[in-house]
């Protein structure tokens, strides 16, 4: 097990360096930066090459491309990731702001689709074939065809008509969120929409996941002994059934984490959220580097590490995994 | 063991389905994945007779009609230039299905041909190109493909290169495990001990036997290609202004929505999860009919 873990934990680093050059290089492949953006000009007109060295300079752009890389590794490793090209505040400060909103997001949004996907699977497996299977099924593929975005939109607009025509007080978006720390309950309260808004999409796959899992388990020979033994269908199930189902379970929800993340890229648009999502999608329009660098370290590391626990949840849950 | 003589004339067998009557069985065991079916055609029939059906012109402003709501005139209303909505909806079918199956089948071909070489030939191959695609694996998709966009633009080619590539790695995996199934089967190993050449094996023997995975993917895929591009359009960074895309038509709904012109978000949004639904059921079908043994998930 130990062996195991280490062998995992030195196989990050080679993805997340390959990772590294990967976006470093993608993001300069084409002629053009934040400078260029910023005091260009359009169309040639009124192009200010002065301004544009001088932001080349403040922003170390003019630096060789092989002096710029080793210092993009360089801040990685010791977590000092310069400041943002465009508002030019640290990025390790904009990262305190918006990372805890977009991981209680995400959090919550896991929590959502955990509470709706795995008994709803569940439920589907058991009564196979009935018209609640029929259901379920129905709303996995539904929901895994809805844009997470157009159903927070959906979701804003219902709660508008609806508490307009109930109370006469039409609900809002908010403009600003509060702090969990600040206040518990208003915060929980705000992002519960958006939360269901991600996590519905990713509550049908997991519907789907367990179902499929359970019913092959559901199949096998031991569970046709302990019924056979004698053993209430209950207990069978929990005991026998059910663990042995969450295994392909566990995988999906380690995967769909860092899918979750990715998701909120467009979901925080919809309802005005300034999480990391938000930032990535204006540093990327703004050709912002080592914003965007950053960001995008930041979801593979997330990737990564997740993988990483999955595949150490694996192991525990399956013996055969770790003595291999 | 020997079989009894069989004593059937051809006139006492059961007479062959025709293609048509094998069609309605499908259709009769298959009712969601038809169902899809139904919705794929229906979009494939709206996008070739988009002048036709569409009851004005989809790029026409009217500062006149601005923000109707539904009624005879416009079915569906009309957005923020006084645009006729179902026509843009009409219209829009052409630009999802376009990139949609485009990318769809670019980036589902290349994992296809990457997947068929690193299952056949392993090896040391296998195991670098694997890696890489592990490693392509660890950025999320949409990351992926707006990183790709900003990076060059959102010219149509661009796009569609983005989801495309966004697609390559799921294909790859899947393709690969397939190939390096079949890899065992005792007649390629003949093929081999014949001395058929590294093409002809691929090409003749492995290829016919993976093409069954290749349709679902490509098909889940198309689904997939429509809910990235509009992702991306909705964020200004897929299909411009004038064309008509539903993720477009998206654009600033949450602000119209909250002002009271609902139209504008519902039903662009109501056709997006109509089509990707028609391709992921119709995928799931094909699933059931063509690989019994990927049923999962």
């Amino acid at each position: 097990m130990l062996r195991h873990t280490i062998k995992r934990i030195l196989l990050m680093f080679p993805t997340l360096f390959g990772a590294a050059v990967l976006v470093f290089f993608l993001l300069r492949i084409v002629p053009g930066d934040i400078c260029e953006i910023r005091f260009g000009g359009i169309e040639g007109g009124g192009f200010n090459q002065e301004a544009v060295d001088i932001c080349r300079r403040a922003n170390g752009l003019d630096q060789p491309i092989t002096v710029q890389f080793t210092q993009f590794v360089r801040g990685l490793i010791v977590f000092d990731f310069g400041v943002s090209m465009w508002s030019r505040s640290p990025i390790m400060d904009e990262l305190g702001h918006r990372f805890p909103l977009s991981i209680q997001l995400t959090i919550m949004a896991m929590a959502v689709s955990i509470a709706i996907g795995i008994p709803l699977g569940v439920v589907a497996a058991l009564r196979q074939d009935t018209w609640i299977d029929y259901t379920a099924r129905t709303f996995g593929i539904v929901g895994m065809a809805v844009p997470s975005f157009w159903l927070g939109m959906m979701i804003i607009v219902g709660l508008l008509v609806s508490t307009h025509q109930l109370f006469d007080d039409p609900w809002m978006p908010p403009l600003e969120y509060v702090s969990f720390f600040e206040d518990p309950v208003e915060n929980l309260a705000q992002l519960f929409w958006p939360a269901l808004a991600v996590g519905y999409r990713f509550s049908a796959s997991l519907t789907r996941w367990t179902r499929s899992a359970l019913l092959e388990v559901l199949h096998e020979d031991y569970i046709r002994t302990a019924r056979a033994k004698g053993l209430l269908k209950t207990i069978v199930i929990r005991r026998h059934a059910l663990k042995n189902s969450m295994l392909p379970v566990v995988t999906l929800l380690g995967m769909e984490f860092a899918a979750l993340m990715s998701g909120l890229v467009v979901t925080e648009q919809v309802f005005n959220l300034n999480g990391i999502g938000k930032w990535f999608v204006v540093s990327v329009e703004n050709h912002d580097f080592t914003s965007t660098q950053t960001l995008v370290m930041l979801f593979a590391l997330i990737f990564v590490v997740t993988n990483f626990i999955v595949d150490l949840i694996y192991a525990w849950l399956d013996p055969r995994i770790r003595y291999s | 063991m020997t079989l009894p003589e069989t004593t059937l004339t051809n006139s006492e067998l059961p007479p062959t389905a025709t293609l048509g009557q094998k069609l309605m069985r499908l259709i009769r065991q298959k009712k969601l994945g038809a169902f899809g079916g139904a919705i794929i055609l229906a979009m494939i029939l709206m996008a070739l007779f988009a002048e036709t059906m569409s009851p004005y012109d989809p790029l026409e402003n009217n500062y006149e009609h601005i923000f109707q709501a539904p009624s005879f005139e416009h079915w569906f209303g009309t957005d923020r230039y006084g645009r006729d909505i179902l026509s843009r909806i009409i219209h829009g079918s052409r630009t999802a299905l376009f990139i949609g199956i485009v990318s769809a089948f670019l980036g589902a071909t290349t994992g296809f041909v990457l997947g068929l070489a690193s299952g056949y030939f392993g090896g040391t191959f296998d195991l670098i190109f694997m890696r890489f695609i592990d490693l392509f694996m660890a950025f999320p998709p949409l990351i992926m493909v707006l990183a790709i966009v900003a990076t060059f633009g959102n010219a149509m080619p661009y796009v569609i290169a983005a989801i495309s590539i966004s697609i390559i790695p799921d294909s790859v995996r899947i393709i690969r495990a397939n190939a390096l199934q079949v890899r065992q089967a005792p007649y390629v190993d003949s093929a081999i001990a014949l001395g058929f050449s590294h093409t002809r094996i691929i090409f003749r023997h492995m290829l016919p036997n993976v093409m069954a995975p290749y349709l679902i993917i490509f098909t889940a895929a198309v689904g997939g290609a429509i809910l990235a591009e509009a992702a991306l359009s909705f964020l200004g960074l897929g299909v411009n202004e004038p064309t008509p895309a539903w993720g477009l038509m998206l654009q600033g709904g949450t602000e119209e929505s909250i002002t009271g012109v609902y139209w504008t978000a519902v039903f662009p949004g109501v056709a997006i999860t109509l089509a990707v639904f028609g391709f992921f059921v119709l995928g799931d079908a094909l699933r059931d009919v063509l690989d019994p043994k990927l049923r999962r998930g």
